[in-house]
């Protein structure tokens, strides 16, 4: 039976807790389990630590071009993490994504990006660009 | 001709528009925020990243976001919002007449022309440039400053650059490593002169370590290189007093160099208003109630100190706002109490009252586990809070009682550590 001891920094807020994970290795499955967490104000900072070791997940934030806009790009997000290996893939996606104006804060883009149960929303208006004279 | 305001509101980013919705609440009928840029919102338009209004509204919003609940707040309100205009001149009323204080605006129909009992400075600060950090080296084009390089890329659909170095690790410059590599440029590494970084941890954990870009602290930029375009640096590890070592200079090819080594309050229209400014802040000296040593002139933000985060220049633009509020009303206590710090890098404010409680903003000079920030009178110990882990990245405050106090003599806040 093995022991071990990380160090992960909180992301979910301000604070950056330096929260230290110790956990044990499972003799059968080689799994890592965690035994002990500290160094986190909050109950979310254990919930991250944990999932930080396991699977990270991370938000992504972003624009996307936008057609007959006064602006040319829109700023974008996904409504909830998703496995930090995924982003690559998503920024393919976001890099390719047209929208016409106007949007509007709060719109969603994609539903569901590639099937991680995230949608991709604007964070901001863009109007119409106004007709010239 | 003059018009006649009761607050006018310099700047409209996140403290302005805080303070105007605010001032609102708080009844004050005619109040003007007067915003030199097409759109209110400030720094916030640009900082499209997530990870703001966790204290204001319990809620990770992006920069826009942020932004639109105060504007929408302002809007709601009725407070006038006047943009494109960019003010040029706060005239305070001579010593003791109780007149009013006289702001010169230019906008897009001529010159205007204001009276208020109250102005309230929001202008925010701007970033060190290449000039303020001196680099040697040759002119190319291809150096930006972080802010610069955001408004490029998030405003504008441009990318300043494919291969980049980062020079300093504040912040915005960590927030644009992760933006300009999930965009596709090669990040090759952010190099801080201080032997600790200057971004909050995370940051250098989400933007960064995710990324696989080196930070390499003691290090700066020591020449830049490249005729027309830049091509490369030189860079060198530096010394405690942050002197490059001979013998240490390394070049690195790329094309582009951003400096996020800094913020500094913009202050010109404060000095020409003739009120004292701290160097250690680069901001104006206040009291508790964020007033200058001009009556009736008040100032909360990044104007008067480099914040970590928005959330809390949100909540001091409305503290703010509450006490010139009062001001209009019924006038503010005196200040008379001194406050000085050591192992801080500086204070805020600089005077209580010591009839009321005040909240005390601070830095610490040095990385700490287990320390505390005391504050002493007199020689002895009125109040101390814990600081289980304080980096000068971040920003403190303290809430000190007035019931802690024991004179009417200066207070001192005083790092140390534990046991």
């Amino acid at each position: 039976m093995m022991d071990r001891t990380e160090e992960v920094t909180c992301i979910l807020c301000p604070n950056g807790c330096a929260v230290t994970v110790s956990s044990r290795q499972d003799p059968l499955s080689g799994a890592w389990l965690p035994t002990a967490v500290s160094g986190n104000l909050c109950g979310r900072g254990e919930a991250y630590a944990k999932q930080e070791l396991t699977a990270p997940r991370r938000t992504l934030t972003s624009s996307v071009a936008v057609d007959g806009g006064a602006l040319p790009l829109a700023s974008v997000r996904l409504t909830k993490a998703v496995p930090r290996e995924r982003l690559p893939e998503i920024m393919e996606e976001i890099r390719r994504m047209r929208v016409s104006a106007p949007v509007r804060m709060g719109q969603t883009l994609a539903e569901n990006v590639r099937g991680l149960g995230a949608d991709l929303i604007c964070t901001r208006n863009v109007e119409k660009k106004p007709a010239q004279d | 001709m003059t018009e006649r305001r009761d607050v006018i509101i310099i700047g409209g980013g996140p403290g302005g528009l805080a303070a105007a919705a605010e001032l609102k609440r708080q009844g004050v009928e005619r109040v003007l925020v007067i915003e030199r840029e097409q759109e209110a919102g400030g720094i916030l338009r640009q900082c499209i990243h997530d990870g703001f209004g966790l204290t204001r509204f319990r809620k990770s919003l992006s920069g826009p976001e942020y932004a639109w609940r105060f504007l929408s707040e302002v809007r709601a309100s009725g407070a006038e919002l006047l943009t494109n205009a960019m003010a040029l001149n706060i005239e305070a009323p001579e010593e003791g007449t109780g007149g009013s204080f006289t702001v010169t605006a230019a906008s897009p129909s001529g010159l205007l022309r204001y009276r208020a009992a109250a102005v309230v400075l929001a202008m925010g600060c701007r970033e060190r440039t290449r000039g303020a950090l001196a680099i040697p080296g040759e002119r190319p084009a291809g150096v930006f400053t972080a802010g610069a390089a955001q408004a490029y890329v998030n405003l504008k659909n441009l990318m300043p650059g494919r291969e980049i170095v980062i020079l300093g690790s504040g912040d915005v410059g960590l927030i644009m490593a992760r933006r300009l590599t999930l965009e596709g440029a090669r990040v090759l590494g952010v190099y801080e002169i201080l032997p600790w970084p200057s971004g909050l941890p995370r940051n250098l954990r989400q933007c960064l370590q995710d990324y696989g870009i080196p930070l390499y602290l003691s290090h700066t930029v020591t020449e830049i290189h490249g005729r027309g375009r830049l091509n490369g640096l030189t860079v060198s590890q530096v010394d405690r007093a942050r002197r490059p070592i001979p013998g240490t200079e390394r070049h690195v090819p790329c094309d582009t160099l951003i400096l996020s080594a800094g913020l500094i309050p913009e202050n010109e229209l404060t000095r020409k208003a003739g009120a004292a400014i701290d160097p250690r802040t680069g901001g104006p000296v206040v009291d508790q109630y964020y007033q200058t040593g001009i009556p009736g002139l008040f100032a909360a933000g990044n104007v008067l100190q480099v914040h970590d985060l928005v959330d809390y220049v949100s909540l001091e633009a409305e503290n703010l706002a509450r006490s010139a509020a009062r001001f209009l009303a019924s006038g503010l206590p005196p200040c008379p109490i001194p406050v000085e710090g050591e192992g801080v890098t500086h204070t805020v404010p600089h005077f209580i009252s010591g009839t009321e409680d005040a909240v005390v903003s601070f830095r610490v000079k040095e990385p700490l586990r287990q320390g505390r920030a005391e504050v002493r009178q007199d020689g002895r110990a009125i109040y101390a809070k814990r600081l289980p882990r304080a980096v000068p990245a971040e920003m403190e405050r303290l809430t000190l009682p007035s019931a802690s106090l024991v004179s009417q003599n200066s207070i001192k806040v005083v790092i140390s550590h534990d046991g």
